[in-house]
């Protein structure tokens, strides 16, 4: 399996070994904090749960809830997730909710032990005690799993957990977030959940070859490492800026994975399948006053053309034969689409990116969104790596980006032949 | 994983079309397949083992990134749905190939097929698969209209353990028994026999099995 959501330094914690550690060295401390949770606790920690997508990583194929064992391929290796379930010798059984809040707040395990940022601590040292002790409070309710955790399989020298010293002092900053006075409480709700439980970061933050990716810089967008995938900008409305959406479709992709402007694919599927669609209303909401937010003032598009005009124009015939061919039927030849089941090409954002990525995989794969509560059979694009040659697929992908006033530049042939062999999964 | 019950026919299938068109352009807009060889016709075969192989692709346990990738996110009663459609599909099968294989080669897969290697503990094809290949309702696939390629790929990828299906794995069993030459002369007799009249799937418990399957409840 390829990762998921995550950028580079993807690692782990080898929480078998800690959680066996943390019961030599604090056996009394964790017997006597024990203390039973109330049902409405646990539910809202289930939520929050889901609002930080634990289970996407810490649920391996076809394994039980939490027990850890998802393959997340990094650049520097694989790391394996581990078993959060209450079970007391492989799960975290055996920690107090002191220990479980240290350990997202710092990255930092029971023992002291440092973790890979492939666990979000950077983003979850934003969250606040109360909803820690929640999530940890679900986490001890779920079914215990006797699931031992697989070791990691990291090259020299990213085995060498000392280096995470190095990168915590250039990328990680401690402490819960900080509410700005001078915005609304929707926006400091949305705000806490985008950076915090949401990380967001991880994947809409360009990251750089240490694994590291920059607050200032913070959803500026970046390909995802090894997944071929590029995580648009949040903050520019030449990407996926929010600035000109209305709030309801904005909580519409988020929620239900489609709307009038556009559809989730790729990564950004799994983040609504397994964490989006279920958050309520009001934090939705939040969530996109915040988003909107963050791109609102940013300037449009302008048009550019990497192709010579007399090549650009025997590219742009083919690409109109293919589109009226084998796209119109469903997104119109006025590229306007049926929204939400055809998404609007016309004035997409995400094809006309600087990254020509996104557009050229979904031509090659297809893709459906997520199946949500909200849009529980939703209509998928058809791959077409079958069906068009590399010349067909950039000249399509190339006529898209220009026509009906989108602005994006043109794409080769090589482009498209590159992101053949990208793996779909 | 294993198939639970009968496919609700939510939806006439030509409202249903859209939700499927993804799947048509290797596969077929009905299902029936297209010219190329690796990937199989899906239409007619009993829902619950089109239900099955959806899962087994969500869940990663039949590894083909392509598919994998397009079901992952989806639930469990939708993909119950695409089982429906294509199980209900029934365009006309492709006409029988011409076996690009020696007589002898041949002769060896027709006894396999229809009477196994009792030597080996290989138990006939249709006695699981049925007396005419149609296979069985509700997980049991017909063998019939799929192509050679396509046939002694999956063959192989049982053989080495690469697809595998719910606990007690029959068709793994049976796989492994089987050589190289083996596959490859079932799969040449296979694809050349012509279709029966009705290849409809028979029902549910029109003979016993040979021995417990995970993937066909009792």
């Amino acid at each position: 399996m390829a990762i998921r959501r995550f950028g580079a330094l993807q690692l782990t914690v080898r929480a078998a070994v800690l959680a066996a550690m943390a019961a030599l060295r604090f056996p009394a401390a964790a017997e006597e904090s024990r203390t039973p949770s109330d049902p409405a606790m646990i539910a809202r920690g289930e939520y929050l749960a889901h609002a930080g997508d634990c289970v996407s990583c810490h649920t391996g194929p076809e394994g039980k809830l939490f027990a850890g064992g998802h393959a997340m391929n990094t650049p520097f290796g694989t790391i394996y997730t581990t078993n959060l379930t209450p079970d007391r010798e492989h799960g975290i059984g055996k920690w107090t909710a002191d220990q479980f809040y240290h350990a997202v707040h710092t990255g930092r395990g029971p023992d002291g032990g440092l973790y890979y940022p492939a666990m979000p601590f950077g983003s979850f040292t934003k969250v606040t005690r109360a909803d820690s002790d929640a999530i940890f409070a679900y986490l001890q309710s779920v079914p215990p799993a006797n699931t031992p955790d697989r070791p990691d399989d990291l090259r020299f020298p990213f085995n060498n957990r000392s280096l995470i010293l190095g990168w915590r002092t250039l990328y990680f900053g401690e402490g819960e977030y900080k509410p700005d006075a001078s915005k609304s409480d929707e926006w400091n709700r949305g705000a806490y959940l985008v950076q915090g439980l949401g990380h967001c970061a991880m994947c809409h933050t360009a990251i750089n070859a240490l694994g590291g990716s920059s607050e200032s810089e913070a959803f500026q967008g970046g390909l995802i490492p090894l997944q071929n995938w590029y995580a648009p900008s949040l903050t520019s409305n030449k990407e996926a800026g929010l600035g000109d959406w209305s709030l309801k479709d904005i909580a519409d992709l988020l929620r239900s994975g489609v709307s009038a402007r556009g559809a989730v694919y790729g990564p950004m599927a799994e983040v609504v399948y397994n964490s989006l669609q279920y958050l309520d209303d009001a934090d939705i909401r939040a969530m996109a006053v915040y988003l909107k937010g963050l791109a609102e003032g940013s300037p449009p598009a302008s048009a550019s053309s990497r192709i010579p005009s007399d090549e650009s124009s025997l590219l742009m015939s083919l690409g109109k034969s293919v589109y009226d061919s084998r796209c119109a039927v469903c997104h119109g030849a006025d590229g306007a689409g049926k929204p939400p089941n055809y998404p609007p090409l016309a004035g997409n954002q995400s094809i006309q990116m600087s990254s020509a990525v996104n557009a050229i995989r979904m031509v090659l794969i297809g893709g459906f969104p997520p199946g949500t509560e909200l849009n529980p059979t939703p209509v998928g694009m058809p791959p077409f790596a079958q069906t068009l040659s590399d010349n067909e697929v950039a000249a399509v992908v190339s006529y898209i980006r220009t026509s009906w006033g989108n602005r994006g530049a043109a794409v080769t042939a090589a482009q498209a032949n590159e992101l053949r062999s990208a793996p779909a999964d | 994983m294993a198939w639970l019950g009968p496919v609700r026919a939510t939806e006439a299938p030509a409202q249903f079309e859209p939700h499927v068109q993804a799947c048509a352009p290797c596969h077929g807009a009905q299902g029936q397949g297209t010219g190329d060889v690796y990937f199989p016709r899906l239409a007619g075969k009993p829902a619950g083992y089109l239900f099955n192989q959806l899962t087994a692709f969500k869940s990663g346990r039949r590894k083909y990134p392509p598919m994998n990738y397009l079901l992952e996110y989806q639930n469990e009663a939708f993909l119950e749905q695409i089982a429906a459609y294509f199980a209900a599909q029934k365009p006309p099968l492709p006409e029988p190939a011409v076996a690009d294989v020696s007589e002898a080669v041949l002769a060896r897969g027709k006894s396999l097929v229809t009477q196994g290697d009792f030597d080996k503990g290989i138990p006939a094809c249709s006695s699981c698969h049925g007396p005419l290949f149609t296979g069985m309702e509700p997980a049991i696939p017909g063998l019939i209209g799929l192509k050679a390629s396509y046939l002694s790929a999956q063959l192989g990828a049982w053989r080495y353990g690469i697809r595998t299906a719910a606990a007690p794995d029959c068709m793994q069993l049976v796989a492994a028994r089987l050589t190289e030459d083996d596959v490859k002369a079932v799969a040449a007799w296979l694809s050349s026999q012509p279709a029966p009249s009705d290849p409809s799937p028979v029902a549910k418990g029109s003979y016993p099995l040979p021995f417990a399957c995970g993937s066909e409840p009792n």
